[in-house]
C-alpha cells in the first residue's frame, strides 16, 4: 500500500458522497429508489475508510500522508489546498462514514412515506461530502471552506421540514449563529495568512517554532487562535453561542444523531484538535473556561428539559463544553477519545430516541411516555447502554474517555490553582447521571401515561434496530481499552492519538513557546502527564461516587417516588423556572442582538428614505423652485423688458402710422416740401 | 483573426442589430427578438473568440504596447484652433485584463437579459432597439481607451436607459427615470470636468515629434507627459488634484453606487422592467468601479494612495449600511437592490487596498456579483411575472410548490452569501485577504466582516418567508418555471459555481494586468508622493 | 427790343413745372393728375432745349427732349390704360377711393 494510493482512496471517500448528492438530486425526479444508490455510495465508503484505517494505522502507524496542489498560484498569492491522512484523520473518517451509513440504514425505514424522501438521502450525502471534507483537510482555508459547506447542509436538513414555521426559524438561527462564529474564525485565519502566507497547519506551525509571530507580538498569537476558536464556539455550540443547538432538534431525528450529536458539532473540537498548535497559554485558559461554563449551563438546563430531544442535546452541549474544556487544559488525546466515544453512544441515544418517537406517533414529550422497556427491548438495552456510558459508568467507553477529562481537570485545578474548572467538572458529571436517568425512568419505566399512544408503540424494524445495536457495542469499552479501568493501556490512546507535545518533540516545534510552560514555567507538559495519572484514582472515585448519588436520587424522585418532584419544583421555583427556560439566554439575544439589528436596520431605511433620499429629493424640489422663480422673473423682467420694448416700437409705430396714408399725392407734398428745406437749408 | 476589428465588431454589432430591428415592421415581432438574440449570441461568441485569442502575458493598464486586439486610428483631427494648437481625439480602443473580464460580463449578461425579455407586454420594436443601443455603450465603455471616447459611450449608455425605466417601467417608472438620469449625468458632469482638465494638462508626442494635448487613458497616466503649468498637473504646486480626483471619483461613485449616492438604484430598480434591472445591476454598476480602476487609479496614483483610506471607509460603509438597510424591506426588489449596494462595496474595498490580491477580489468580486445579482433579479422577475407582487411577506412556503425555482434560488441566495463552492465567495475572500494585509485600512477591514452575517440575516430570512413555512393557498395557481427561464439560470448557475470552484479561470485573465496596476500604483504613487 | 435769354425759358418751365406739380398734388381726378404730369415733363423739355441751345452741349438737349416724349406718349397709353380700368372697377377715377391694396 504506498501513499499515492491512499491519497486516491482518500479523494474518493470525500468526492463519493457529492457524487450521490448530485445524482440524487438530479434522477431522483426519475428514478424514485435513488435513496438506495445514496446508501449503498455511503457503505462503499465506509468500506474504503476501514480499508485506509486499517493500512494507516496498523501498517503505515507514525508516517503522515499529505497531498497538496496549488488553488490559486500568482505572484504574490499562493493558495494551498490539500489533505493529510495521519491517525486522527483516520479514526475521524471511520467515526463519520460509520455514523453516516448506520444513519442511511436507519433513516430509510425512519423517514419511509416523506415526500421529499429521496431529496433527504442527497442532503445526508452533501453532508458528509462536507464533514469528511473537515477532516481531511490539511489547511485553513478548505477547513473554512467544509466549514461553510456544513453549515449549508444542517441549515438544509434542519429545516427539512419548511413547512413548519419552527423548523424554518431553527435551520436560520443555526446557521446565523454559526456565522457569528465563522466571523471570528475568519479575522482568525486572514490574521495567520496575513502573517504566515500560508494556510497550512503544518507551515503556520513551523514558522511559530521559529518565533515568528503576527504583528510581531506573542498576545497577537494568542487573539489569533481565539479567534479561529471562536470557529468552534459556533459550530460545537459552545456558551454562549450554544443556543442553536437545541432548536436544531427541529430537523429529522436520524439527523440530530448524525448531525448534532456525533460529528458535525464535534467539528469544532476536531478543529481545536487540529490548530492546537497556534493556541497560547492564556487561550488555551479561556478555551477551557468556556467549555466548562458551556458544559455547566447546558447541564442544569437538560434536568428540567421534557422533550426526550431537547434532553439530549442539552446533554450534547454539556459533553462538547467537557471536550472543549479538556483541550483547553492541554487534556488533548482525551478530548479526542471523548470525541469518539461520545459520538458512539450520542448517536445511539438519538437513534434509540427517534426509535422512542417513532413508535410513539411523533410524540416526544417524556410526560406523556413510560413503562416502554417490555414494548420496545431493543431499543429499551441499547438506550441503558449507552446512557451508562455518558454517566461515565464502568465498562463502557464513556467511563474511560470521562474519567481521563475529568483526571485531567483534576489536576489542572491542583497544577495551576484554576480550581473552578474541576469544580464545574464534577458538577456536570453528577447533573449528567441525574438527567440521563431521569430521562431513562420516565422513558421506560413505571407505568404509562399515556395509554393510548402507549397501546400503540412497538418495536421498531430491524433497518432501525440494527444501527442501534452497532453502536452500542461500540459504547462498551473492549473495543478501546481492554483493561476497563486503564484507557492508557489501549492501542487508541497508547499509540494512536498523542498529545502534540510528543508528536512535535522531534520537529522544529517548541511546545515551550505556546504551551502552558510560558504562563506557569513549573508546568511542562510531563508534569502535566504525571499529576494525571497520580489524579487519576481521586478524580475516578470522585466522579463514580458522584453519579452514583445521583442516579440513586434519580432513582427515589422518578421511580420510586419516595421525593416528591413536584414538591422539589415549588421548593426551587425559582431555580428551576430559571432552568426550564435555559437561563433566558435566547430571549436575551432576542430583546439585545436581534431587536438591537432590527431597530437598527428599521432607523437607517428611515434614515435612507427620509434623509439621504430626503437631500436629494429635496435638492430636486429647491432645483424646481428655483426653477419656478426664474420662471417668474423671465415671465416678467426679462421678458417685461422685451415686450415694453416691443410696446414702445408698437406705439411709435402707431403714431407714425398716420403719417404713411399710402397716397402718393401726400408723398409728393413731402417730397417737394422736403427739398424745399433742403434747399432753404443749404 | 489578426487584422479583424473585432473590438469595433464586438461594440457596434448591436448598432446593426438596432437598425435591423427599426427596419423590420413591428408586427413581425419574432423576427425582432430572433434579431436581437442572435446578435447578442454572435457577442458572446466573439467575446468568447476574444478570450480565446487573448494573451494572459501582456500587462496593458498603463503600457500601449501590450494592450490586446487594439484600434487606433486618428478620428477627430482639427489643426492650429486658435490658441489650442491642434485639436486630436483618437478612436482608440483596446482590452486588457482589467476590462477582458467585464467585456465576457456584459456579453454574458446582455444575452441573458434578451432571453429574460421575451415577454416584454409593449412597444417590442422599441424596446429592443433601445436594448441593442445601451449594450453598445456598455460594450464601449468597457474598450475605449481615449477619454473623450470613454466619455462618449458613458453618455450613449445613459440615454436608452432612461427611456427603457421610464416607458416599460412600473407604477412611478417616470420618476425613477428622470432621478436614474439626473443623477447620472450629474456624475457625468464631473467627470467633463476633470477630462477637460487633464486634456489641458497633458501633451503626447506624436510620431513626427510634435506634442499635442491628448485624451488618450494611457498617456495621461504617464507622469511624464505632464505640463508643470497644467492645471491638473502633479507638478503644479497648487493642488488641483485633490479636488478634480474627488470630482471624478464622485462621478464614477454615483454610478456604483456609493453612499451617500445611492438612493436612485432601488428606486430604478424597483421600476425597471426585469430585464433592464439584470443590465443595470449586471453591468451598469461595474462601470463605475470599472472607470474608478482604469482612468482614477492610474492617472491619480499619488492621490489615490492618500485617499486609500476614505475608499475603504466608503466601502465599510456600503457593505454595512446596505446590508441594515436590506434587512428591513418588505419589496423582494428592493431588497436585492440594497444588496447590490452592499456587495459593491466589497469592491471598494478591495480596491481601496492597492493589493494585487484585493484588486483580484474586486474584480472578481465585479464579475461574480454581476452574475450572480443578475440570477438574483431574474428570480425576482420570475416570481413578479407569475403572482404580480413583490412583497416578501405575500409569499410563504413556495417551495412546495415551485421546487425547481426553489432550487436556483437557493443556489443564487447562497451564493450571495457567500458560501464557498460558489464564485462569491472567492472574490469576497480575496478582497478581505487583500485588504487585511494593508496595515492603514485593517480596522476597516475587520468591521467589514461584519457584512458576512448581516448578509446571511438577510438572504436567509427572505428565503423563509417567501419559501419556507406554511404555503400560502393564495398562490395554488403558480406553475414551476419553464424552459426559457431555465435557459436563464443554467448558464449563470454554471458560472457561478464553475468560479467557485475554479477561480484561476477568472483570475488568470486579470492577474497580470492587476499586478502591474498595484505596482505602478505604488511605485508611480510613492514617487510622485515622494518628490512633493 | 427785349432780349430773350436763357432765364426766360427758366422762368417759364418752372412756371409750366409748379402748374404741373400743383395740378398732380391737389387734382383728385386721374386724368388731371396725367395732365399734370404731362406739364411736368413739357417743363422739363423746355429746360432741356434751352440749356442745349445757350449751353455747350452739342445736340444731346434735343435727343433728350424727343426721347421724353417718347417716353410721355408711351406712359400716357399705359396710364389711360390704368385709367380705363380704373374706370371700369369702380365707376370713377377719384384716386383717393381706389385705395383697395392698402388693406
Amino acid at each position: 500500500m504506498s501513499h499515492p494510493d491512499i491519497i486516491n482512496i482518500s479523494i474518493a471517500i470525500l468526492f463519493l458522497p457529492l457524487l450521490g448528492f448530485v445524482s440524487v438530486i438530479f434522477l431522483s425526479k426519475k428514478i424514485s429508489k435513488m435513496y438506495i444508490v445514496e446508501t449503498v455510495i455511503l457503505g462503499l465508503t465506509l468500506a474504503l475508510s476501514i480499508y485506509i484505517g486499517f493500512q494507516k494505522l496498523f501498517v503505515l502507524k507514525g508516517e503522515e500522508i499529505v497531498f497538496a496542489f496549488n488553488w490559486l498560484d500568482y505572484d504574490n498569492l499562493t493558495i494551498e489546498l490539500g489533505i493529510k491522512i495521519d491517525n486522527l484523520t483516520v479514526i475521524m473518517l471511520f467515526v463519520v462514514n460509520l455514523i453516516s451509513f448506520l444513519v442511511h440504514v436507519y433513516s430509510i425505514e425512519y423517514m419511509r412515506g416523506d415526500k421529499r424522501y429521496n431529496r433527504y438521502f442527497a442532503y445526508l450525502g452533501l453532508f458528509t461530502f462536507s464533514m469528511l471534507g473537515i477532516v481531511l483537510t490539511h489547511n485553513l482555508l478548505m477547513m473554512y471552506i467544509f466549514w461553510e459547506l456544513v453549515g449549508l447542509s444542517s441549515y438544509l436538513l434542519i429545516g427539512f421540514w419548511f413547512e413548519k414555521d419552527s423548523a424554518a426559524n431553527a435551520g436560520k438561527k443555526a446557521f446565523l449563529v454559526n456565522r457569528v462564529g465563522d466571523i471570528g474564525m475568519f479575522l482568525g485565519i486572514l490574521i495567520l495568512f496575513t502573517t504566515y502566507g500560508t494556510f497550512t497547519f503544518d507551515t503556520i506551525f513551523a514558522q511559530i517554532g521559529e518565533g515568528i509571530m503576527p504583528f510581531g507580538s506573542f498576545e497577537w498569537l494568542g487573539i489569533a487562535g481565539f479567534l479561529v476558536f471562536l470557529g468552534a464556539v459556533g459550530k460545537s455550540a459552545q456558551f454562549p453561542l450554544h443556543v442553536w443547538l437545541p432548536d436544531a432538534m427541529e430537523g429529522p431525528t436520524p439527523v440530530s444523531a448524525l448531525i448534532h450529536a456525533a460529528t458535525m458539532v464535534a467539528a469544532g473540537v476536531y478543529l481545536i484538535v487540529r490548530i492546537f498548535g497556534l493556541l497560547t497559554a492564556d487561550a488555551l485558559l479561556y478555551i477551557a473556561i468556556i467549555g466548562a461554563v458551556t458544559s455547566f449551563v447546558a447541564a442544569t438546563i437538560a434536568v428540567t428539559q421534557n422533550d426526550i430531544k431537547k434532553v439530549l442535546a442539552y446533554s450534547t452541549v454539556s459533553q462538547l463544553g467537557y471536550m472543549v474544556m479538556s483541550l483547553g487544559i492541554g487534556a488533548y488525546a482525551f478530548a479526542f477519545f471523548h470525541l469518539v466515544t461520545h459520538a458512539f453512544f450520542k448517536a445511539s441515544l438519538f437513534l434509540g430516541s427517534g426509535s422512542v418517537i417513532h413508535s410513539m406517533h411523533h410524540e416526544q414529550d417524556i410526560r406523556f411516555m413510560g413503562g416502554l422497556k417490555d414494548k420496545m427491548p431493543i431499543t429499551f438495552w441499547t438506550f441503558v447502554i449507552s446512557t451508562a456510558a455518558l454517566c461515565g459508568i464502568p465498562f463502557t467507553s464513556g467511563f474511560l474517555s470521562k474519567d481521563g477529562i475529568l483526571a485531567g481537570a483534576f489536576a489542572f485545578g491542583n497544577l495551576t490553582g484554576h480550581w473552578i474548572i474541576p469544580v464545574l467538572g464534577f458538577a456536570v458529571a453528577f447533573l449528567t447521571a441525574f438527567y440521563m436517568s431521569r430521562l431513562v425512568i420516565l422513558t421506560f419505566f413505571g407505568k404509562p401515561r399515556d395509554q393510548h399512544k402507549y397501546d400503540h408503540a412497538h418495536e421498531n424494524p430491524k433497518l432501525m434496530t440494527v444501527p442501534l445495536m452497532v453502536l452500542a457495542t461500540l459504547s462498551i469499552f473492549v473495543w478501546f481499552s481492554f483493561n476497563p479501568f486503564d484507557s492508557s493501556s489501549g492501542a487508541f490512546l497508547g499509540e494512536w492519538v498523542k498529545t502534540p507535545t510528543q508528536a512535535f518533540a522531534e520537529g522544529s516545534y517548541e511546545y515551550s513557546q505556546t504551551g502552558m510552560q510560558t504562563v506557569h514555567e513549573e508546568l511542562t507538559p510531563q508534569l502535566f502527564e504525571e499529576e494525571i495519572h497520580h489524579a487519576h484514582y481521586p478524580a475516578m472515585f470522585l466522579s463514580l461516587g458522584l453519579t452514583g448519588i445521583a442516579v440513586f436520587l434519580a432513582f427515589m424522585i422518578y421511580y420510586r417516588e419516595k421525593i416528591s418532584a413536584d414538591n422539589l419544583e415549588s421548593r426551587f421555583k425559582g431555580i428551576h423556572t430559571f432552568s426550564l427556560n435555559k437561563w433566558y439566554i435566547d430571549e436575551l439575544y432576542h430583546a439585545t442582538a436581534i431587536k438591537g439589528t432590527m431597530v437598527l436596520s428599521r432607523m437607517l431605511f428611515w434614515f435612507d428614505k427620509y434623509i439621504i433620499d430626503g437631500i436629494v429629493n429635496g435638492s430636486a424640489y429647491v432645483t424646481r423652485f428655483v426653477s419656478y422663480l426664474s420662471k417668474l422673473f423671465d415671465t416678467f423682467v426679462v421678458d417685461g423688458l422685451v415686450n415694453f420694448s416691443a410696446f414702445i416700437t408698437g406705439f411709435f409705430g402707431a403714431s407714425l402710422r398716420r403719417v404713411q396714408t399710402g397716397k402718393v399725392q401726400t408723398y409728393i407734398v413731402y417730397v417737394v416740401f422736403s427739398i424745399i428745406i433742403i434747399l432753404v437749408l443749404i | 483573426m489578426e487584422g479583424m476589428p473585432i473590438l469595433s465588431l464586438i461594440t457596434f454589432l448591436p448598432v446593426l442589430g438596432m437598425v435591423i430591428i427599426l427596419l423590420l415592421p413591428s408586427r413581425n415581432e419574432a423576427g425582432i427578438k430572433y434579431t436581437a438574440l442572435g446578435i447578442t449570441l454572435l457577442q458572446v461568441i466573439l467575446a468568447v473568440m476574444m478570450l480565446s485569442g487573448f494573451n494572459y502575458n501582456l500587462p496593458g493598464v498603463t503600457d500601449e504596447s501590450t494592450f490586446q486586439f487594439v484600434e487606433k486610428f486618428r478620428w477627430i483631427e482639427i489643426q492650429e484652433v486658435s490658441w489650442l494648437g491642434t485639436v486630436k481625439v483618437d478612436y482608440f480602443l483596446g482590452v486588457d485584463g482589467i476590462s477582458m473580464p467585464m467585456v465576457l460580463l456584459t456579453a454574458i449578461v446582455s444575452l441573458i437579459a434578451v432571453i429574460s425579455s421575451w415577454k416584454i407586454p409593449k412597444a417590442i420594436k422599441g424596446f429592443f432597439a433601445l436594448f441593442l443601443l445601451l449594450d453598445t455603450g456598455m460594450m464601449g465603455v468597457f474598450v475605449a481607451l481615449d477619454l473623450f471616447l470613454f466619455y462618449i459611450f458613458w453618455e450613449l449608455m445613459l440615454l436608452p436607459m432612461y427611456f427603457l425605466i421610464g416607458i416599460w417601467g412600473g407604477p412611478r417608472k417616470e420618476y425613477a427615470a428622470i432621478k436614474f438620469f439626473i443623477y447620472t449625468l450629474l456624475g457625468s458632469v464631473f467627470i467633463l470636468l476633470v477630462m477637460i482638465g487633464l486634456y489641458f494638462s497633458a501633451t503626447e508626442t506624436l510620431a513626427d515629434g510634435s506634442k499635442v494635448f491628448t485624451f488618450n487613458i494611457i498617456e495621461l497616466a504617464n507622469q511624464a507627459n505632464y505640463n508643470s503649468d497644467g492645471i491638473l498637473s502633479p507638478f503644479n504646486p497648487q493642488n488641483w488634484r485633490y479636488i478634480a480626483y474627488i470630482a471624478l471619483f464622485v462621478g464614477f461613485a454615483i454610478k456604483i453606487p456609493m453612499f451617500p449616492f445611492h438612493t436612485w438604484l432601488p428606486d430604478a430598480h424597483v421600476e425597471a422592467p426585469t430585464p433592464i434591472s439584470v443590465i443595470l445591476a449586471g453591468v451598469l454598476l461595474k462601470m463605475g468601479t470599472y472607470g474608478i480602476l482604469r482612468i482614477a487609479f492610474p492617472v491619480f496614483p499619488e492621490v489615490t494612495r492618500e485617499l486609500m483610506w476614505y475608499i475603504a471607509l466608503f466601502g465599510m460603509i456600503n457593505i454595512i449600511y446596505g446590508a441594515f438597510v436590506a434587512l428591513s424591506q418588505k419589496d423582494f426588489k428592493k431588497l436585492i437592490a440594497y444588496s447590490s449596494v452592499s456587495h459593491m462595496g466589497y469592491v471598494l474595498l478591495g480596491m481601496a487596498s492597492l493589493t494585487s490580491t484585493g484588486i483580484n477580489g474586486a474584480i472578481l468580486q465585479m464579475f461574480n456579483h454581476g452574475t450572480i445579482t443578475a440570477m438574483l433579479f431574474l428570480i425576482v422577475g420570475v416570481i413578479y411575472d407569475r403572482a404580480h407582487t413583490r412583497g416578501i411577506d405575500d409569499f410563504g412556503g413556495l417551495a412546495t410548490k415551485l421546487p425547481v425555482y426553489t432550487g436556483f434560488v437557493t443556489v443564487a441566495f447562497f451564493a450571495a452569501i457567500g458560501l464557498p463552492g460558489l464564485s462569491g465567495f472567492v472574490s469576497e475572500a480575496l478582497v478581505f485577504v487583500g485588504a487585511f494585509s494593508v496595515e492603514s485600512i485593517r480596522v476597516v477591514t475587520v468591521i467589514s466582516t461584519l457584512g458576512i452575517l448581516l448578509g446571511a440575516a438577510y438572504m436567509l430570512w427572505t428565503l423563509q418567508r417567501i419559501f419556507f413555512g406554511k404555503f400560502n393557498e393564495k398562490w395554488e395557481g403558480l406553475t414551476d418555471i419553464d424552459s426559457r427561464e431555465m435557459a436563464m439560470f443554467i448558464p449563470l448557475t454554471i458560472i457561478i459555481i464553475f468560479l467557485g470552484v475554479y477561480p484561476s479561470a477568472m483570475i488568470d485573465i486579470m492577474n497580470t494586468s492587476v499586478s502591474a496596476l498595484a505596482e505602478f500604483m505604488n511605485s508611480a504613487g510613492n514617487n510622485l508622493l515622494g518628490g512633493m | 427790343m427785349l432780349h430773350v435769354g436763357l432765364h426766360h425759358f427758366l422762368v417759364v418751365s418752372s412756371i409750366l413745372f409748379s402748374l404741373g406739380l400743383y395740378a398732380i398734388v391737389t387734382r383728385k381726378n386721374a386724368i388731371l393728375v396725367l395732365m399734370g404730369v404731362e406739364l411736368v415733363l413739357n417743363a422739363a423739355n423746355i429746360n432741356f432745349v434751352a440749356f442745349a441751345r445757350y449751353g455747350d452741349f452739342g445736340a444731346s438737349g434735343q435727343l433728350n427732349a424727343l426721347f421724353v416724349i417718347v417716353l410721355a406718349a408711351a406712359e400716357a397709353a399705359i396710364a389711360l390704360a390704368i385709367v380705363i380700368n380704373l374706370y371700369k372697377h369702380f365707376s370713377h377715377v377719384n384716386i383717393d377711393e381706389a385705395d383697395n391694396l392698402k388693406e
